[in-house]
């Protein structure tokens, strides 16, 4: 069994700005993280790994430093690292992104399960998963809470959360999942594989290693462009209530009767 | 302060103050009222190659030393000494084995201690035999290929919930410090039981229990060592573990202080952060120079003890002592530091110095460390043949 996780590094939304005048991410200072829901990609990819032996790859498009991702992945226990890395990948959409890594999963064949993150926090598209699917011709089970093998691995037994509850439902393998926090804590690096994780080396693939030409990948092989980025206009007024307790809930009565607010 | 750790040093601790921060932090406070046992946290150290530190690569373990495990324990111990216990009690039940056990005890048992899917534990301690181990009344007595254990062992860390058990028996009342040995008792051995269970005063978490052999037989490979070994062999190891005990207070302190400080810049009385009254900030002050104190001798004796000295009894004794008595101070201070509400179950430090007693009293009294040393002392003063006093 050999499962491939897709992972995105993605700047840490905790301390992202967006620049006023420029509408655009103001990223200088700003730390990379491995995207919080590809950590349960990994997760779920490492539970396999645990309980069948499986072989595990993992794959990023991005700029060299997205290195880091990967050896982060790896000194959680995956085994195989996979670096997507070329000029002409810049710009890309979630369709030319999507095409990258389904040439990175053909060139891994075979390979009997894809896991994603439900999302990259900063795009929030949950495109690239379904995208992939689309290209590789194969099922795709979206939020999945928990999976089981079956019939020999020949199968899955999915949970997929909704909005109401969840549904089960059975994929035959191969098959691309994109998996929810449901699917388990990420665990915590072993010291072996931490070790591994610096010293392994780790292939980086361009375009022409995967047989892309130019206009099929990054900003030229994409459908969409982003025209501008902005922050939402800010929501109201805001006031923080100082003093005692009893000095705060006069203040607030105050305040909800002079705007009117039936009841007071 | 830099201590110039290698870089598989600085993973350890890295990993191990990951584990505290993330898991053992959010749990603490509902592992020590429930008194419940850390299993949880016990699966994450294991799968994080934690358990097997100081244990040779030959035996599944990473190779490291005394040092590499204090590194460990101190991280842990910052959050909860009380599970930090459980994960260093394991540590003290494998040491005799692999002191003095055959390849074939060795290779059994140490790569599943290493590997974190069986605990260990240590039994020595009896109702008459505490800091006195010759009073040990617990008998083993020879049957063609098995020995056969009567007797009761108590407090016993991690009683109940190991699956190896190293304990120290009289093999023959007649040879007094040559008659005692010691064994490797199974979970589930015929005869071997466990009695009640401690309610304590800290490191709740922990389980300490009591180990009842009633005719228990066991085979006779499961000798460690040579018949008459035994205490001996609780000597050495004691000498290789007490560090490990110090690490624990180590971390203690620095949890402790670190709760202090950020408190004592956050409360405000007459108007001003407590921070600012040079009463807390001399506190504070000698509680960093203590803890920080404690860790440069930690640090220093454990690299030592790991380059294989020939006598180092007295070394590894202060290596328990004052980071032990300077845990008990410093939560002891960081209680007053926080007032009331360092009293009440709201912030760590009443726990903390619940914990921190214990580090004063288990793997030898802190008076019997003292007794250590200054025994030494004597020794090494009387080799002596330069005279001080003109
Ligand atoms: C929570 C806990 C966990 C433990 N875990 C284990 C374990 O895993 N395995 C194990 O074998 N044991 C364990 N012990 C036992 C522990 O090691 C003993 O409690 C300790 O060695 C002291 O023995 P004692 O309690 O009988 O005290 P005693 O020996 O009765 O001492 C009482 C007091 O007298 C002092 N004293 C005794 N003799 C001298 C002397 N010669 N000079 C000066 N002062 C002296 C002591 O310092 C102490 O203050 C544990 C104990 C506790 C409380």
């Amino acid at each position: 069994m050999h499962v491939v996780i897709c992972i995105k590094q993605v700047p840490d939304t905790k301390n992202v700005r967006i620049d006023p005048k420029t509408n655009t991410l103001v990223r200088q200072g700003v730390e990379s993280i491995t995207n919080p829901f590809d950590l349960y990609a990994i997760e779920a990819a490492l539970q396999l790994k645990d309980s069948t032996g499986a072989k595990t790859t993992v794959i990023t498009m991005g700029p060299p430093q997205a290195e880091e991702a990967l050896r982060q992945a790896l000194s959680l226990g995956v085994d195989d690292a996979v670096l997507l890395s070329d000029r002409s990948f810049a710009g890309a959409d979630t369709w030319a992104t999507s095409r990258t890594l389904a040439e990175a999963v053909r060139k891994l064949e075979p390979v009997d399960l894809i896991v994603c993150g439900k999302q990259a926090i900063d795009g929030d598209t949950a495109q690239v998963g379904p995208e992939m699917a689309t290209l590789l011709n194969l099922p795709c089970i979206t939020y999945v809470r928990k999976l089981d093998l079956e019939n020999g691995n020949e199968s899955m037994r999915i949970e997929r959360a909704t909005d109401t509850g969840y549904e089960v439902l059975r994929v035959k393998l191969p098959a691309v999942l994109t998996v929810i926090r449901e699917i388990g804590e990420p665990r915590i690096p072993g010291l072996r594989h931490k070790i591994r994780s610096k010293k392994q080396e780790i292939p980086v693939w361009g375009a022409a290693d995967l047989g892309l030409e130019p206009e099929e990948v990054g900003l030229q092989g994409s459908f969409t462009q982003v025209v501008k980025v902005f922050s939402p206009p800010p929501r109201g007024e805001r006031r923080l209530l100082s003093g005692s307790v009893e000095e705060m809930a006069k203040e607030l009565v105050r305040i909800l009767k002079s705007n009117n607010v039936p009841g007071f | 302060m830099d201590y110039f750790l290698t870089e598989e040093q600085q993973m350890i601790k890295e990993i191990a103050a990951q584990i505290a921060r993330e898991r053992i932090r959010p749990v603490r406070a509902a592992l020590d009222e429930n008194e419940e046992f850390p299993w949880e946290i016990m699966k994450v150290l294991a799968q994080s190659d934690l358990f097997g530190l100081y244990i040779p690569e030959k035996y599944g373990g990473f190779g490291g030393g005394i040092f590499e495990n204090c590194l460990a324990v101190e991280e842990l111990g910052r959050a909860c000494i009380g599970i930090a216990t459980t994960f260093a009690a394991s540590g003290l039940g494998a040491y005799p084995i692999l002191l003095y056990g055959s390849e074939e005890l060795k290779m059994k048992y140490l790569p599943q201690i290493a590997s974190g899917k069986k605990l260990a534990a240590f039994g020595l301690t009896e109702s008459g035999a505490g800091s006195d181990v010759s009073g040990i009344r617990t008998t083993a007595v020879k049957d063609g290929d098995y020995y056969v254990l009567n007797g009761t062992k108590q407090w016993i860390t991690n009683g109940g919930e190991a699956e190896i058990y190293s304990v120290l028996a009289i093999t023959d009342p007649k040879r007094g410090a040559r008659g005692a040995s010691f064994f490797v008792v199974e979970k589930g051995d015929p005869g071997f039981s466990f009695g009640k269970k401690e309610k304590k005063l800290g490191i709740r978490a922990s389980a300490t229990r009591e180990l009842v052999f009633t005719d228990c037989r066991i085979p006779k490979d499961r000798l460690i060592g040579r018949e008459g070994m035994g205490f001996i062999i609780a000597m050495k190891t004691f000498d290789k573990s007490r560090p490990g005990i110090g690490a624990l207070g180590v971390g203690l302190a620095q949890g402790a202080l670190d709760i202090a400080v950020e408190y004592a810049r956050q409360r405000k009385q007459f108007g001003k952060p407590i921070i600012s009254f040079q009463a807390i900030q001399h506190k504070l002050a000698d509680m960093a120079t203590l803890t920080e104190a404690a860790r440069s001798l930690v640090y220093s004796i454990a690299r030592y003890l790991d380059t294989e000295p020939k006598d180092f009894s007295k070394l590894s004794a202060m290596a328990k002592l004052f980071p032990a008595d300077v845990a008990m101070k410093v939560t002891t201070e960081a209680v007053q530091v926080l007032g009331g509400y360092g009293y009440m179950k709201d912030y760590p430090v009443e726990k903390m110095m619940r914990d921190a007693k214990i580090l004063q009293i288990y793997e030898g009294t802190n008076e019997i460390q003292r007794n250590i040393i200054a025994q030494e002392l004597n020794k090494e003063y009387g080799r002596m043949k330069e005279s001080f006093l003109g």
